[in-house]
């Protein structure tokens, strides 16, 4: 365990596709080829100058970007209340949530979708969770004039009516997925299904940073434009770099991309925050780097909330996009070598948070950046006044008005 | 030799293809699983193929992923298959047994102890959906330490170009997958696979046996004479899952009415003889 750490935390993953032990390609001999195939268009894209000014095109006028960076006053000085003289951090906020189709997601979708045009693919499959990546498939796939079909998990179907709603809108067809606990770990099996049998046309366009090799580094460095905008914002902004940086893990495609270009920068901390549910210590949670162990699932070797004997367990959180038993394997990765530090939040606290937001900020959050919120107020009186913390908000909470509503006793 | 050699040597004399046979341990329950493990060489299974059930199988179909759910719930584990698997070597001690399922479970149970545990069990291979041959150096040291063959699937989307890197990678038979897709959703022209099978023998000197999708004797039949058997998956669960109850339990007729299904395939797979190569 006492390995040298490498002069650069930003090289992986390796040939096999792997951080340090995680990631890998654990998948049927049907997708294998195709996945070398995925690994094959992605090298090239990247050299590809046309490839990447078009991408590039699309995120300055289509999505909006860059987002702004957020000095958070009010919350700054609302949580300075609590905190001892001479406490209580800055918090900027990387406002992803002003993206077009409301969240981060559309950064890598716009990217994989290209990249299946490139490949001559012809039909388009995700599976979603809150319904964000969905939306922002279904979004690019209406844009390029290609078919598209969304596997969500019946249960999320539910909770996230206003994303179902939207992806239909757009002419995306979505599939209600009833095995297992109808999530998203459930709605990724069905893509994957429906993958190896359409192999031929079809593109997968994976939501997170999980899933084989190529997929956690593809979806990782087309999320890195948020970091490497926040990077240079903050630095603009401040002078100099933050902190620390907070983001929400699920699968933690946001996160990985606020990390990622700040991994080398030895001063910054980071923090992921993985839904706690009802809690860390009790079944129901979200926390596979916190209460979980190395498996594999979904064509990655990663942390996983498992039983004794291997078999996957139901994730619980209020947030229908952390409610996922694994998580990325670059994360796995970083938090063995303890470059980022995991911590969880409660689903009450998101829900603070949430209204917090709300009110100190004009900005009514997702609940997955509810959740890295909620560390944020407990981290920020704990640090010295001068000292900054830059939070991914990476979504906007216009789809989960419905279910905080439910759970504060309102109708509407 | 081993079983699985040494079956497809004895057929070979016989001049016919093997019929395979999967259900998954523990369906409905692991008495009434006991029951039909130990009925299918009398009713003419050539090959035993054990599901290990997990809660994620990405490869299967609805039938199948209905199976591992029932066989879950019943309280199938690795260690508790294995013991099924050691019971039926007490009464049958030639027909091959091979265990299929996907990675997560033997890594948790520990590669090797597994690979250690399943051979001394009385199991002939492996087949893990989810470990290709790109992710196969941590288990196929322990698999060929304890006499296990590698079973490999082969696709219709191996290239040509991937194809010897599987090959190399396999021993024992190789199962070919007749279809683009997961089990039990469409079949193929299996009669009409002779010539794919011949192209794929070129590479290697393995048995083949054809699978995904054949659910008649006449379908397990056409593929056994194509290749050097066929593999029967769905069409099995799909009947045992059809005499159950309606609370999923296991009724009289469930064992009988799998084993009438194997013995009905088998005799279609007896009858089909090969042409001499």
């Amino acid at each position: 365990m006492n390995k040298p750490l490498p002069n650069s935390l930003r090289q992986g993953p390796d040939a096999r596709g792997r951080f340090g032990d995680f990631g890998g390609r654990f998948v049927a001999e049907t997708l294998m080829p195709l996945i070398l195939e995925v690994e094959a268009a992605y090298e090239a894209s990247k050299k590809d100058a046309a490839f990447q000014t078009e991408w590039r095109r699309l995120l300055t006028h289509y999505v909006g970007r860059p987002s702004p960076l957020w000095y958070a006053e009010r919350l700054t000085t609302h949580l300075r209340k609590t905190a001892e003289p001479g406490k209580g951090a800055k918090v900027y906020f990387k406002r992803d949530e002003l993206n077009h189709t409301g969240a981060h997601k559309i950064n890598a979708v716009l990217g994989q979708i290209l990249l299946a045009k490139k490949m001559g693919k012809t039909r388009i499959i995700a599976e979603t969770g809150a319904g964000q990546h969905g939306v922002a498939t279904a979004t690019a796939c209406a844009l390029m004039d290609l078919p598209c079909v969304v596997y969500m998990g019946a249960t999320d179907v539910e909770r996230q009516q206003p994303n179902v709603f939207r992806m239909k809108l757009l002419g995306a067809e979505v599939v209600p997925v009833t095995s297992g606990a109808a999530t998203l770990k459930d709605a990724m099996n069905e893509g994957l299904r429906d993958w190896v049998a359409n192999v031929h046309d079809t593109y997968y366009c994976i939501g997170t940073v999980a899933g084989p090799h190529p997929y956690p580094a593809m979806v990782r460095d087309f999320q890195s434009v948020i970091g490497t905008e926040a990077r240079a914002q903050m630095l603009e902004a401040e002078g100099r770099l933050p902190d620390v940086l907070v983001a929400a893990v699920g699968g933690g495609s946001n996160a990985m991309g606020l990390f990622f270009p700040f991994l080398d920068d030895k001063d910054v901390a980071m923090v992921g925050v993985e839904a706690a549910g009802r809690g860390l210590d009790t079944h129901e949670h979200a926390a596979a780097l916190s209460r979980g162990r190395p498996g594999v699932l979904h064509g990655n070797r990663t942390y996983l909330l498992q039983d004794g004997d291997g078999q996957i367990t139901e994730a619980h959180s209020i947030s229908a996009g952390l409610d996922y038993p694994g998580v990325g394997p670059e994360h796995s990765w970083l938090h063995e070598i303890g470059r980022v530090q995991y911590v969880g939040a409660t689903d009450e606290e998101a829900l603070a948070a949430f209204q917090l937001c709300s009110r100190q900020e004009g900005i009514i959050p997702a609940l997955e950046p509810a959740h890295a919120l909620a560390h944020v107020i407990k981290a920020a009186p704990t640090m010295p006044a001068e000292s900054i913390i830059l939070m991914n908000l990476c979504g906007r909470g216009d789809k989960d008005i419905f279910t905080v509503a439910k759970h504060l006793g309102e109708n509407i | 030799m081993s079983r699985i050699a040494a079956k497809f040597a004895a057929l070979r004399q016989e001049g016919r293809g093997a019929l395979v046979t999967y259900l998954q341990a523990f369906d409905p329950d692991r008495e009434t699983y006991r029951a039909i493990l130990h009925g299918l060489p009398a009713a003419g299974a050539d090959i035993i193929e054990v599901g290990v059930p997990f809660t994620d199988p990405m490869a299967d179909g609805p039938s199948i992923q209905k199976a591992g759910q029932r066989a879950l719930k019943a309280g199938a584990t690795a260690a508790g298959v294995l013991d099924l698997v050691r019971s039926l070597r007490t009464l049958d001690d030639t027909t091959p047994v091979v265990l299929m399922g996907y990675y997560n479970p033997i890594l948790t149970y520990g590669v090797e102890a597994f690979c250690k545990d399943a051979a001394s069990a009385g199991a002939d291979g492996l087949i893990i959906v989810d470990v290709p041959p790109e992710e196969a150096d941590e288990v196929e040291p322990h698999a060929t330490a304890n006499g296990l063959d590698l079973i490999r699937l082969i696709a219709p989307t191996t290239d040509e170009a991937r194809l010897p890197r599987v090959l190399a990678a396999t021993t024992g038979f190789i199962y070919y997958v007749a279809i683009t897709g997961i089990t039990g959703t469409r079949s193929a022209d299996y009669a009409s696979m002779a010539p794919t099978i011949a192209k794929l023998k070129r590479h290697t000197d393995l048995p083949v046996a054809i699978g995904f999708g054949i659910r008649s004797p006449a379908q397990a039949a056409e593929a056994a004479k194509a290749a050097d058997g066929a593999v029967v998956g769905t069409a099995l669960v799909d009947t045992l899952a059809a005499s159950l109850d309606p609370e999923g339990r296991a009724t009289p007729d469930t064992v009988t009415k799998v084993l009438a299904q194997v013995s009905s395939l088998a005799e279609a797979v007896r009858a089909a003889r090969k042409v001499a190569a």
